[in-house]
């Protein structure tokens, strides 16, 4: 098979590349090593800030597909190769595609959770990531602990596996602190009658509607946020979690029992990122993403020529950012692939 | 709670534990707190386990207790413990057992030290030199003493006469492990099982059929911390963290502390018998004090040697519970060798 | 057998499970602003009686959530109640309220 371009990655910053990159004319091959397209946002329920339903997301973008645009699904890569101006892509399927340029969009992976031992994940039953407690709002499943009662308190900690010397993780992850905000909301609606907490480093609440969203989680919903990076939970006889942390406004360390605390799990680049970065010598910045060309002006752009990146590949990013980074990486495709014509 | 969890942590926490020849560097309160502890380590190891250990005479402190309590310098410090290393090249050995794990923090700071900053490495080897005409070298295998008890739990196991299960009932006793801070805090990759949840004594009560109990306080320091204890006035400031730790550990009704830190092995025996008679309070299984050992003691109790002659009346928690339940015979008695027993408070006078 | 007299340390730990949040859930009903507080201190370095007693309004506001009643219940009567912290609050909590309703809170409890 030959193509113009070879986009890795079917969520959401693959989805829009393809179709924008189709409808200017080239041809394009979307490999996406899942059965289903959608990546991350197809695992959400309801988005910050606005609570939309996160499948509306991937309903538009899937309707929006050329009818006539080659996708690959359950395809994984097994070598990518340069020779010349050209890639050549083998699969699982023992295709080979050759193709004038390649589109990483690999995104994220979820933060490994054990990694902080302190907070005991995998190991105290009633600890959970926020990715797990997003599945269960998106599958309607009750909000229970492992005893099978209602929590009546629970916690978010913010910053699990960014802004983290010990694991190597320095960056912030963006998302996390809306999240953490409209999952404590969601919490509240379901269970009206639990109390939520938060506890955070800073609050970045740098987006549109994002601090009026956390105005409201304070005043109509009673959220509490306590500004403290916690130390350690530990789990108590009857299978709660205690907490500690320190409450920094007051300068007094705090301790408080949970029926359930939900880790704020940041990102990580994904398997296939790290893949890509290896196989195709990419540069990676330093949170061992997909380093671009320049941060300002070549955003999409990465060290190999013909190698262009869009969304999380990149940097921790919101759906916003994403499509933004996606729509200007067709840009700079179309623009080399042009060139390349004449 | 998930054991496997913790076992995915206690895989990526092992450590190189040399298997035989020993040079073994003895504490300085541990000896006098409860002397029976080091003599059955040296006894397990030559006797039990075949192992060639050698006990010098001619040893020092490591100034650990100076150190912590800023009143010895750390070039000093640094200089006693290549002393130490001058004594296991002379004696032959390459592989170092700390007893104390205060010592084990210290000599693996000081190590890390003078591989970090190597200037500091030129400086000991000068003062070593010119105080004592010596000269050293690093040990190959720096370890604690529970760590080799830890690596031969199994082949103990298979000697051991009783376990740590109810005679009577067939059911596991709740057993508390405390880690001194210094085992694995400071440096967690030197621990076996890392620093949240250490697993070189929660091994050994897994492996000799106990029920390991991790109570919300089990991280929190026993209370010792050196210049904080040694200011007789200080000392409230020490009981008050044992004393958060026996609160928490209450509800689990524990049969048995161990420890392998000698200040950690003190204060939870010695703060219980003031707790006892301070707040009238007991924490331990059938409402009474939880008996206190060190893991030595422990390994040496199950494998069938005499309580009173591996020193275990000098707790002050009395120890006759926990041996009634294991099912081990003792002759009353015997308990002081003849000599006129202390006088025992009434709320702990219960054997 | 003698007492030792070893004199207890002070927990001082915020012992948030058997704290009293009574003050805060009436301060919810009657004054919901008060949630609106994220501890910028605008209030305490603006606060004229601050200047001169150990009164601290965010430190009160969060005191509020917290249950540390007898703290509150200590600071709260240096208030001038000039109403200078409300003008400064980048929130637009109503802190003359809040304290208000704080006072009379303690003053029909029995603390």
């Amino acid at each position: 098979m030959k193509t113009d371009v070879v986009v890795i990655g079917g969520g959401i910053a693959g989805l829009e590349a393809s179709t924008a990159l189709h409808n200017l004319g080239h041809h394009v091959i979307l490999i996406e090593k899942k059965d289903i397209l959608g990546g991350h946002v197809a695992l959400w329920d309801k988005l910050f800030p606005n609570n939309k339903n996160a499948s509306s997301i991937i309903h538009y973008l899937k309707d929006h597909l050329p009818q006539n645009l080659t996708i690959l699904l359950s395809t994984e890569i097994t070598n990518i190769s340069k020779r010349n101006n050209s890639f050549f892509i083998e699969t699982n399927f023992h295709q080979t595609i050759e193709t004038k340029s390649v589109l990483v969009a690999t995104g994220y992976d979820v933060f490994n959770a054990h990694l902080k031992e302190e907070y005991g994940y995998g190991i105290y039953d009633n600890v959970i990531t926020s990715a797990e407690l997003e599945e269960m709002f998106k599958n309607n499943k009750p909000i229970l602990t492992k005893q099978g009662k209602e929590p009546s308190r629970i916690g978010f900690v913010h910053c699990v596996g960014s802004r983290d010397r010990k694991i190597n993780n320095l960056y912030c992850s963006k998302v996390c602190c809306v999240t953490a905000v409209k999952q404590a909301i969601e919490i509240r609606q379901k269970l009206p009658f639990s109390e939520t907490y938060c506890f955070y480093m800073d609050l970045r609440m740098y987006g549109l509607n994002f601090e009026e969203l956390y105005n409201e989680s304070q005043e109509k919903y009673g959220v509490t946020f306590i500004r403290g990076r916690l130390s350690e939970a530990s789990e108590t006889i009857d299978g709660k979690i205690i907490i500690k942390v320190e409450d920094t406004l007051l300068g007094r360390p705090l301790k408080m029992t949970m029926d359930m605390l939900v880790l704020m799990v940041g990102m990580v680049p994904s398997a296939g990122t790290s893949f890509l970065i290896n196989k195709l010598d990419l540069l990676s910045n330093n949170g061992h993403f997909i380093a671009s060309s320049d941060e300002h002006l070549l955003a999409n752009y990465t060290n190999v020529n013909g190698v262009f990146v869009a969304g999380t590949a990149s940097s921790p990013k919101s759906i916003d950012d994403t499509f933004a980074d996606a729509r200007s990486a067709v840009l700079a495709i179309h623009q080399y692939l042009t060139s390349q014509k004449m | 709670m998930k054991i496997e969890g913790k076992k995915q942590i206690w895989s990526s926490y092992q450590k190189e534990i040399a298997n035989d020849n020993y040079y073994y560097a003895r504490s300085c309160i541990r000896q006098n707190f409860f002397p029976g502890a080091e003599n059955m380590f040296i006894k397990i190891l030559r006797e039990q386990l075949n192992k060639n250990i050698f006990d010098d005479e001619r040893q020092t402190t490591c100034t650990g207790i100076g150190y912590h309590s800023s009143i010895v310098l750390p070039e000093t410090t640094m200089t006693v413990i290549a002393r130490q290393f001058s004594l296991m090249n002379e004696a032959g050995y390459d592989n170092f057992i700390c007893s104390c794990v205060t010592s084990f923090g210290l000599y693996t700071e000081v190590i890390e030290t003078w591989t970090h900053f190597p200037e500091t490495l030129e400086k000991t080897k000068e003062y070593l030199y010119k105080s004592t005409g010596r000269t050293f070298q690093i040990p190959q295998n720096l370890v604690h003493a529970s760590d080799i008890i830890y690596k031969f739990r199994y082949e103990l196991l298979h000697k051991l006469k009783y376990k740590l299960i109810h005679h009577k009932t067939g059911k596991p006793l709740n057993v508390v492990e405390h880690i001194g801070c210094h085992y694995a805090k400071i440096f967690p990759h030197k621990g076996v099982g890392g620093a949240e949840y250490p697993h070189v004594l929660a091994g050994l009560i897994e492996a000799w059929g106990g029920n390991m109990v991790d109570y919300p306080e089990r991280r929190h320091c026993c209370g010792f911390g050196f210049r904080q204890y040694l200011i007789k006035a200080n000392r409230g400031y020490s009981y008050s963290h044992s004393l958060k730790k026996f609160e928490s550990m209450q509800p689990y009704e524990v049969d048995l502390i161990i420890t392998n830190c000698p200040g950690c092995n003190y204060f939870l025996d010695r703060w219980q018998y003031v707790a006892a008679i301070e707040e009238k309070k007991l924490f331990g299984a059938e409402n009474k004090a939880i008996p206190v050992l060190t893991f030595e003691e422990l390994a040496a109790l199950l494998l069938g040697y005499d309580p009173w002659k591996i020193g275990l009346q000098m707790h002050q928690i009395p120890v006759e519970p926990l041996l009634d339940k294991i099912g081990i015979t003792y002759n009353k008695k015997e308990k002081y060798f003849g000599t006129k027993p202390p006088q025992i408070p009434e709320i702990l006078n219960y054997c | 057998m003698k007492s030792f007299q070893y004199l207890k340390k002070i927990d001082r730990t915020i012992d948030y499970d058997n704290n009293d949040r009574a003050l805060f859930y009436y301060l919810m009903r009657v004054e919901p602003t008060v949630a609106l507080c994220i501890a910028c201190g605008a209030c305490t370095a603006t606060c004229s009686a601050g200047n001169f007693s150990t009164l601290d309004l965010h430190k009160i506001m969060l005191s509020i959530r917290r249950g540390e009643k007898v703290y509150i219940a200590k600071e709260i009567t240096q208030c001038v109640l000039c109403g200078k912290c409300q003008l400064v609050c980048p929130k637009n909590v109503n802190t003359r309220g809040v304290i208000l309703q704080i006072m009379s809170f303690l003053q029909s409890s029995q603390l």
